[in-house]
């Protein structure tokens, strides 16, 4: 069974909207939406040892299903994402979450 | 802050060095204070709508004022440089102001990027809350800002007067 988890931050209130996404396309996968585990980024020193880019962060077995860029800077923010159309969103596209999602659970 | 109250006074610099004095606003038709940043999502994504309330209301003698008050030794995409660089990069109309003490922003009550405030002519704050209904629907077109400005340029009271502001908490200094 693999990890997945959503990692989040206080600071940003995108984290609801984050979490039913990532439920319902785990349980497009017939996985049970309980299997998700949800982890709070509560300081800078957690963050640097999480290595977390902005909240939310969704991971399947530890790696990043939307992988930053080398220069994003780790640190206690909102993370920025783009949806399929190219607007900015404070969550990740839910049909792109399906579908990275679809592939990590598959390779 | 509750609408109706007298907004707090302040001059701060925009990104080209241009001092703005809010109080040398008083007796024109209305002006808008958006507290707002560069690294925020809610932001980033209403961002396009408020700069149209802008433009579509220039005609009319009403200022959009964006202030950026995020500690920038933190948020490093809040600084100064990164203000300025966005603004020549984008091509701002509107002045974008560092509140670089968060006074402004504490005078206020502001809460989040973006936390919007649409005053009179006599300086009362009208209107308080998000831009519109929506962050991810671009078709509200910063609905509930419009519509305030609408009545304060009417004569008639803002409805709504307040709203809950969406988006990233303001980045207080340690």
């Amino acid at each position: 069974m693999p990890t997945i988890e959503l990692l989040w931050w206080e600071g940003c209130p995108s984290t609801p909207r984050a979490l039913d996404d990532l439920r319902a396309a785990v349980a497009e996968h017939g996985l049970d939406p309980g299997v998700v585990v949800v982890r709070e980024v509560a300081t800078d020193d957690d963050a640097a040892r999480e290595a977390f880019v902005g909240s939310p962060t969704v991971r399947v077995d530890g790696e990043d299903l939307f992988p930053p860029g080398d220069d994003e800077p780790v640190g206690l923010t909102c993370r920025i994402y783009l949806l399929a159309d190219g607007r900015i969103s404070p969550t990740p596209d839910p049909a792109l979450l399906r579908e990275e999602l679809s592939r990590r659970l598959t390779a | 802050m509750t609408t109706g109250t007298a907004a707090p006074t302040f001059q701060l610099t925009d990104t080209t060095g241009r001092e703005h004095e809010l109080a040398a606003r008083a007796g024109s038709p209305a002006t808008v204070i958006v507290f707002t940043c560069n690294h925020c999502p809610y932001a980033l994504a209403w961002h396009g709508r408020i700069a149209a309330v802008a433009d579509d209301y220039a005609g009319r003698d009403v200022e959009v004022w964006c202030v950026s008050s995020n500690d920038a030794a933190r948020f490093p995409a809040d600084s100064p440089e990164a203000m300025r660089e966005r603004v020549e990069a984008e091509g701002w109309r509107m002045p974008y102001l560092y509140d670089e003490t968060q006074d402004v922003a504490r005078a206020y009550g502001a809460r989040t990027t973006p936390h919007v405030f649409v005053l009179d002519g006599e300086l009362l704050v009208r209107y308080e809350g998000a831009p519109d209904a929506d962050h991810d629907d671009p078709s509200l077109d910063a609905a509930w800002m419009r519509s305030a400005l609408d009545a304060v340029l009417g004569g008639s009271q803002p409805d709504p007067a307040e709203t809950e502001p969406v988006g990233c908490s303001i980045k207080w200094r340690p």
